[in-house]
């Protein structure tokens, strides 16, 4: 399933691309792109592993832009 | 308008400047007999304008990641201090903020200008559920409610016109400037704007399946499909920092361990190294380049699914162009009645008795001929009718027997009549026996559609070629009043996709093949290119569906237009990345060998960054 966040204030880009790799490396995750302009994260991920998704996500944002708030949409 | 997060961080940068200033001041007029108070105002100046980056680096060393920008600007600027170079460590940590301000507030703005661009999203819908109408969300309306849209309002839902006549502005989905009459009965798409009067719609789609709903997700979602560029910049900013920071570190020990120089000189070098380690001016520009490629087509009525097919497309090379529906209107209508006899009365009798032959049939031909005709068809008039599929129709009409069809059928039929020369398909009508003449019958060719072609190769498509399955003799016709080469007539649907296969082994190595239709029944094809494109997507479902660039309007020459945007973006996406590598390359160099200073190796971060996204932002304006 397809699952999108808002990543707000998200502007460095490098820490973007950071973000999206380290996603990606989730656990059932097989895509994961962050687009910057439009501060969005969307992730292809199994139905089986994709509740825990959310809490991952906050991790992995918090540990690059502790200032980006995560909204699932 | 600019953020609260931005104004505050101009105001610190403003307080960093000031006091950067008076220390410069303090250190020309007071140096000599307070050697540490300018050292002081400095350490101020530096603390208050780079205060966050120093904070945010030491916070993620603790999470345990280093190679960011925060931690090597902190390092690079620090080290300066201790080298001795306060007025440039300041300094450079101040224009990094600058720096990092503008590139803040580019992005910010381009945000914001695209976001106008697709501004399109009703805000709600006034839904007629008592006598009044009230103002409701979109997406709170349903299908079989009524609603009424007033002059200057946008049209919140899909739906046909059940009272009233208006102009509509489809500007903001087509590009077209030209507004479009609806009347009762008509079909009105969501995200047009009313322009005169008021309308009652029925609405058919709900919001999500609208087309604003569709429009707007297609183009958000466009650039998560990233292009080779982008995947290139991702991977090129992977390894450029850590080499950087390596380079860096070697330079700093090194030399003065070799040759015993002096260690300041070499770690101020070193430390300029790590001033332009960050590939920012890369990383936020290329992706804005396509973003506006992507924001700037659709304004144009071009929606493009991906950067990706947006970047492919600057390299079309083989141009497969489907004839009906997307060259031609796909109507067909009558174009010449020729009797056998020229006599006065000769040309509407022909076409009288053609029409009243064929009028029990539902075939685009009998349509067109009885569209022509124009009046009733007065049945009782008609008392025997034979359909013959593929032939054509032999009729009793006020009791006389009128055949009509095809050359074969009148063979068949033993009617002796000349094969007529003609572009499209020919109905000859015999009475009794006797031959009357024939009409023709021919598809349009769309207003715009020779224009196009010549446009076309003019951005470097090498091959132009046409499919169909209709005739040949039409298809050449065709294809030669609008200037396409080749051309493959009388294809099943199945014929279309090997020939696909066939041109797809023609093309260079990185060329790309295009192909255009209309979107309805070429899904295989659509799907066999390296590009489909469907034609006339305002209000076709499946057109949107299946293609990966959809043109809004019926207008052949907007591929040429798509061609056009996707190549500028590409050059400016070129410019950018050579411009920003080279000049960092330059200043590592320069650096290295002692030449450029920390200056300059700040330019070579954020000014570089700042004019890269500034290039960028010109993707926009297609």
């Amino acid at each position: 399933m397809i699952k999108t966040y808002i990543l707000e204030d998200l502007d460095c880009a490098h820490c973007a691309g950071l973000i999206e790799g380290e996603v990606a490396k989730l656990d059932g995750v097989t895509k994961s792109t962050v687009t910057l302009l439009t501060q969005k994260l969307v992730v292809d991920i199994a139905d089986a592993q994709a509740g825990s998704l959310t809490k991952a996500v906050k991790k992995i944002v918090k540990k690059y832009e502790p200032d980006v708030t995560v909204v699932e949409k | 308008m600019v953020t609260k997060k931005l104004k505050k961080r101009l105001y610190r940068i403003l307080a960093g400047g000031i006091l950067f200033a008076g220390a410069v001041l303090i250190e020309q007029a007071w140096g000599s007999i307070y050697p540490n108070l300018g050292l002081i105002v400095f350490l101020a100046a530096f603390l208050v304008s780079g205060g966050d980056v120093i904070k945010k680096a030491a916070m993620n060393i603790t999470r345990g990641h280093v190679f960011d920008e925060n931690f090597l600007m902190t390092i690079a600027t620090v080290g300066a201090f201790l080298v001795g170079e306060y007025p440039e460590g300041c300094a450079v940590m101040l224009f990094y903020q600058v720096g990092e301000w503008f590139q803040a507030y580019a992005v910010h703005k381009s945000r914001r200008s695209i976001r106008e661009l697709m501004d399109i999203r009703p805000d709600y819908a006034n839904v007629l559920r008592g006598t009044e109408p009230e103002a409701v969300s979109p997406e709170e309306v349903k299908p079989g409610e009524l609603i009424v849209v007033k002059p200057g309002e946008r049209i919140p839902l899909d739906g046909t016109v059940e009272k009233g006549t208006t102009m509509l502005d489809t500007m903001a989905l087509t590009g077209e400037s030209l507004p479009r009459e609806a009347g009762e009965g008509d079909t009105v798409i969501s995200g047009c704007v009313n322009q005169s009067g008021v309308i009652e719609v029925r609405v058919t789609k709900g919001f999500g399946e609208s087309t604003v709903s569709k429009i707007l997700e297609l183009v958000e979602n466009a650039s998560s499909r990233k292009s080779e560029s982008e995947n290139f910049i991702s991977k090129f900013a992977r390894y450029y920092t850590p080499v950087v920071v390596v380079l860096a570190l070697l330079l700093a020990v090194v030399p003065p361990v070799l040759s015993g120089g002096d260690w300041n000189i070499w770690i101020y070098r070193a430390l300029s190294f790590l001033v332009v380690s960050c590939p920012c001016a890369l990383v936020i520009s290329i992706p804005l380049s396509f973003f506006g490629g992507l924001g700037g087509a659709s304004k144009a009525g071009v929606l493009i699914k991906g950067s990706n097919y947006l970047e492919a497309l600057s390299r079309a090379e083989i141009l497969v162009m489907d004839k009906t529906g997307t060259l031609t209107k796909g109507n067909f209508a009558v174009s010449r009645i020729v009797p056998a006899v020229e006599e006065k009365g000769a040309e509407e009798k022909l076409l009288e008795l053609t029409a009243c032959a064929e009028s029990g049939s539902n075939h685009p031909i009998s349509r067109s001929l009885l569209q022509a005709y124009g009046k009733e068809i007065d049945r009782s008039r008609i008392s025997d009718l034979e359909d013959l599929a593929g032939f054509g129709v032999i009729a009793i009409i006020d009791g006389k027997k009128i055949v009509a069809g095809n050359l074969r059928h009148m063979e068949q039929n033993g009617i002796s009549c000349v094969q007529a020369q003609e572009v499209g398909t020919v109905v000859y009508t015999a009475c009794d026996g006797k031959y009357l003449g024939y009409i023709v019958i021919a598809d349009e060719i769309r207003a715009d559609a020779k224009e196009a072609v010549q446009k076309l190769k003019m951005c470097g498509i090498t091959e132009t070629v046409m499919l169909t399955g209709d005739r040949k003799e039409t298809a050449e016709a065709v294809a030669k009043e609008i200037g396409i080469e080749r051309v493959y007539a009388e294809l099943l649907p199945g014929d279309k996709v090997d020939k696909m296969e066939e041109l797809l082994q023609k093309k260079s190595a990185g060329g790309k093949l295009v192909f255009v239709g209309d979107g309805m029944n070429d899904a295989p094809v659509l799907a066999r290119s390296d590009i489909g494109i469907a034609m006339g997507g305002l209000g076709s479902d499946a057109a949107i569906e299946a293609a990966d660039i959809v043109i809004m309007t019926d207008e052949p020459s907007k591929i040429a237009r798509a061609i056009e945007i996707s190549r500028r973006t590409l050059t400016i996406v070129k410019q950018n990345t050579v411009f920003a590598i080279g000049v960092k390359v330059l200043i590592l160099i320069l650096a290295a060998c002692g030449v450029a200073s920390m200056w300059a190796a700040v330019f070579g971060d954020v000014g570089v960054a700042v004019i890269a996204i500034l290039n960028a932002m010109r993707a926009l304006k297609a």
